[in-house]
């Protein structure tokens, strides 16, 4: 942040701005100043279109008893003040009991699949850092789940996980002998499992894809200094590599986060509507109070209390990363 | 900059509450037009073993139709899992087709959305009268004592398809007429190592088309006379246990079932793996999978005691098919002109056929290729010993809500834990509560 105060004072002394004349000056200055605005402008239409109008009518129905009495003209759905909201956190009652164990379950599955893509993608980075041959082609290969269509690449995972006929049973049952029995991965407990190696196996490479551009910018004269001071491998990722990697893993770590917080795909491809109670993914939830049950005032409700907790973690997040490496600058 | 910052930040808001009330409204436009009397939108629902195959059947009528009466209708077959969902959205947006197949257990839920056309005694008119019709099938056509909200198209009934290889091998002369043979029938056939029946465990609809013939079996419905739900009441309870033990006590349903919902078990009673398959109309689907129609047999589907009828003798729901026509169609006159069409006795023979389902339409069941052995049973069964899914609005929910509950304890008895009548109590107390107060 110490940068931005040297910016207007590069810019006043750039080219365009030369010429003398106090007139040309202004409309130079305007042109300066609208420029972004202009450049940003069809986006900010299409934001507004597509997220945020979408957004601001979801928060709106929040707020009325939409079943499906109403939806043909929801105009006329009875406002219902904060009752949708009062429903979807008393956690004493079903719904909101249903709606706090899909939220806790969540979140267990968002921190070990974050923890994982970044930890998998992270080290694969590292160790893909000096040339040998197959490197780019191990690169490559690494990229693939990530560029793979989520449906085509979940249904495959489905196939695998499948009770009589799959492969995974296949090899953990009849060839390594390590269950009694077939174990059921779609249905049941394990089908949390399932459901975040799918998840990792989806969410890495994007992580390793990060990483790995990141490291290019540390200069490789660090590491050679530092192994003249006798530092090690391990020395040199900790000392040199994950500080150099801050910034990138900043932002890195939050977007993952709110990927896999949100990920709809791959649990409805992997569960369809129902989805097994260890495995009731938030966004599926929603879903299912929304649109199959037929009521999107509900629905809407707990869309906004996500939206909040989103919201609060991303806010907070920025906060103590930022206020970090602020003080790691001074 | 940072005025400019506030202003523009100002704007957006500003901008999104207007854009926010402009979108408030919704649609009230009521009633429908003919402002468009040369084109029709209709939504088919996926009958065949495929979207290709419905094209292909369908098509060639609807050419049959533009010819007769100078209408275009753009066909769209939409898949079953998209069905419900779409219907839900045209109704929000008031964009939707003009004529559309529902799932005749979904009339009495979309009838409450007002979003389709009542049937009343005007309409009914215009498509040759309302006693056209069989009872049965008028049966599922919305909540009863209100207009229909649709005219049947297709009926179908649960049958118990049976491998005549297997039951010959395992010694087994005539199909089980009730589920205690049924589960003794299992054990001969397990002894020569085939599975016995096949269940779509993980299929939320499918589970609730077999528990509530259970429920009717014990003399027990799932919402009382006035419309509010009764599922913990203890002949439903042993009702849902009954169908639950077929897996987890008498084994006849095998473990693996549990996780099914993709028509699996259709497919593993093709190949030969299993002996018997309770389903509604399968035989096209079977054809399809390469079984010849030679190689199964179909019954009805077993009863507690006695022989199929009404009352606790209820083997099946009536399963079918409505067709019905969005309340705002631009095309109200075309729209009716083609219900007629499809329910007309040429056209109802035609596409059953191809459907092997039964039309609901008196005059055309009379058609030979509707008496043979096979649709006989059928005919049969909507006839004597069907009933109607509960007709109330929150059919739907209730559908999502038990369903998923049957799909829970189908875990439950695959993972090996112990189905107890308290367990299926249990979870079907959550599944009540889950539905809307009232």
């Amino acid at each position: 942040m110490t940068t931005t105060a040297a910016e207007p004072a590069v810019r006043k002394n750039s080219p365009g701005a030369a010429p003398s004349g106090t007139p040309r000056r202004r409309t130079g200055r305007i042109r300066r100043i609208g420029l972004p605005y202009l450049l940003l402008l069809p986006a900010l239409v299409l934001e507004l279109l597509v997220h945020l109008v979408p957004m601001v009518i979801g928060i709106v129905m929040s707020f009325k008893q939409l079943t499906q009495f109403y939806i043909r003209d929801w105009g006329t759905a009875p406002w219902s003040g904060l009752d949708n909201y009062k429903v979807s956190v008393d956690f004493d009652a079903p719904v909101g009991e249903a709606l706090l164990h899909s939220f806790l379950v969540t979140v267990g599955f968002t921190l070990l699949s974050v923890g994982l893509c970044w930890l998998i993608g992270t080290a694969a980075a590292v160790f893909m850092q000096d040339t040998f041959r197959g490197r780019g082609l191990l690169r490559t290969l690494f990229l693939v789940p990530y560029a793979l269509p989520v449906y085509t690449a979940v249904i495959t995972w489905v196939f695998m996980f499948q009770h009589d006929n799959g492969l995974v049973n296949h090899v953990l049952h009849d060839q390594l002998h390590l269950t009694d029995e077939p174990s059921f991965w779609l249905i049941g407990d394990n089908s949390f499992w399932a459901l975040l190696t799918v998840s990792v196996w989806k969410g890495w490479p994007f992580a390793f894809l990060i990483v790995m551009a990141g490291l290019q910018n540390i200069p490789g004269e660090l590491y050679e200094a530092a192994a003249l001071d006798g530092a090690g491998m391990w020395q040199q990722i900790r000392r040199i590599t994950l500080p150099s990697l801050r910034p990138v893993n900043q932002v890195l770590v939050l977007v993952l986060f709110l990927w896999t917080f949100n990920d709809f795909n791959t649990p409805y491809v992997m569960f369809g509507k129902a989805a097994p109670q260890a495995a009731d993914l938030i966004s599926v939830h929603i879903y299912q109070a929304s649109f199959v049950t037929w009521n999107f005032g509900t629905g809407s409700a707990m869309s906004v209390l996500l939206l909040l907790f989103l919201l609060l973690v991303t806010g907070v997040y920025l906060a103590v990363t930022s206020r970090g490496r602020r003080t790691a600058d001074a | 900059m940072r005025s400019i910052r506030a202003a523009a930040t100002g704007a957006v808001t500003l901008s999104l509450v207007l854009a926010a009330s402009a979108c408030g409204g919704g649609s009230s436009t009521g009633g429908g037009s003919n402002d468009s009397p040369k084109t029709l939108t209709y939504w088919a629902s996926n009958q065949g073993a495929s979207i290709e195959i419905d094209k292909k059947v369908l098509q060639p009528e609807l050419d049959k139709f533009e010819k007769q009466t100078g209408i275009e209708v753009k066909l769209e077959v939409v898949p079953w899992s998209d069905l419900l969902n779409r219907i839900l959205t045209a109704t929000t947006s008031g964009q939707g087709p003009d004529v559309l197949n529902i799932g005749n257990t979904w009339s009495a839920s979309l009838q409450a959305t007002g979003a389709l056309l009542p049937w009343d005694a005007q309409n009914f008119s215009k498509i040759g009268g309302k006693d056209r019709f069989v009872d049965s099938a008028l049966g599922s056509t919305g909540v009863p004592g209100q207009d229909p909200a649709a005219v049947p198209l297709y009926s179908m009934a649960y049958a118990l398809y049976y491998n005549k290889q297997i039951f010959a091998d395992a010694g087994i002369a005539k199909p089980p007429a009730t589920w205690a043979e049924l589960v003794a029938d299992g054990k001969k056939i397990q002894a020569k190592g085939k599975q016995v029946l096949g269940a779509e465990g993980a299929n939320v609809s499918e589970n609730i088309h077999h528990i509530f013939v259970f429920a009717k079996q014990h003399g027990a419905d799932f919402f009382t006379a006035d419309g509010k739900p009764d599922f913990t009441n203890p002949k439903v309870v042993d009702a849902v246990k009954q169908y639950v033990d077929l897996m987890a006590k008498d084994k006849a349903i095998p473990a693996g079932n549990a996780e099914y919902a993709q028509n699996q078990s259709v497919s593993d009673f093709a190949k030969g793996k299993t002996a018997m398959l309770l389903w509604q109309s399968a035989s096209a689907n079977l054809k399809s999978q390469g079984m010849s129609e030679d190689a199964y047999g179909i019954a009805p589907v077993p009863v507690q005691s006695g022989t199929p009828g009404t009352g606790t003798q209820v083997n099946s729901m009536v399963a079918g098919i409505n067709l019905a026509v969005f309340k705002n169609t631009d095309n109200l006159d075309g729209a009716a002109k083609f219900v007629k069409f499809m329910t007309s006795d040429e056209e109802q023979k035609i596409l059953n056929k191809a459907y092997s389902s039964i039309p609901p339409v008196k005059t055309a069941q009379a058609d030979a290729a509707f008496t043979a052995p096979a649709n006989a049973v059928l005919k049969d069964t909507l006839a004597r010993s069907a009933a109607a899914l509960p007709q109330v609005p929150d059919e739907s929910q209730f559908e999502t809500a038990v369903g998923t509950a049957v799909k829970e304890l189908f875990a439950d008895a695959a993972a090996g834990r112990a189905v107890t009548t308290e367990s299926v109590k249990a979870k079907l107390e959550k599944a009540q509560q889950q539905m809307p107060a009232k």
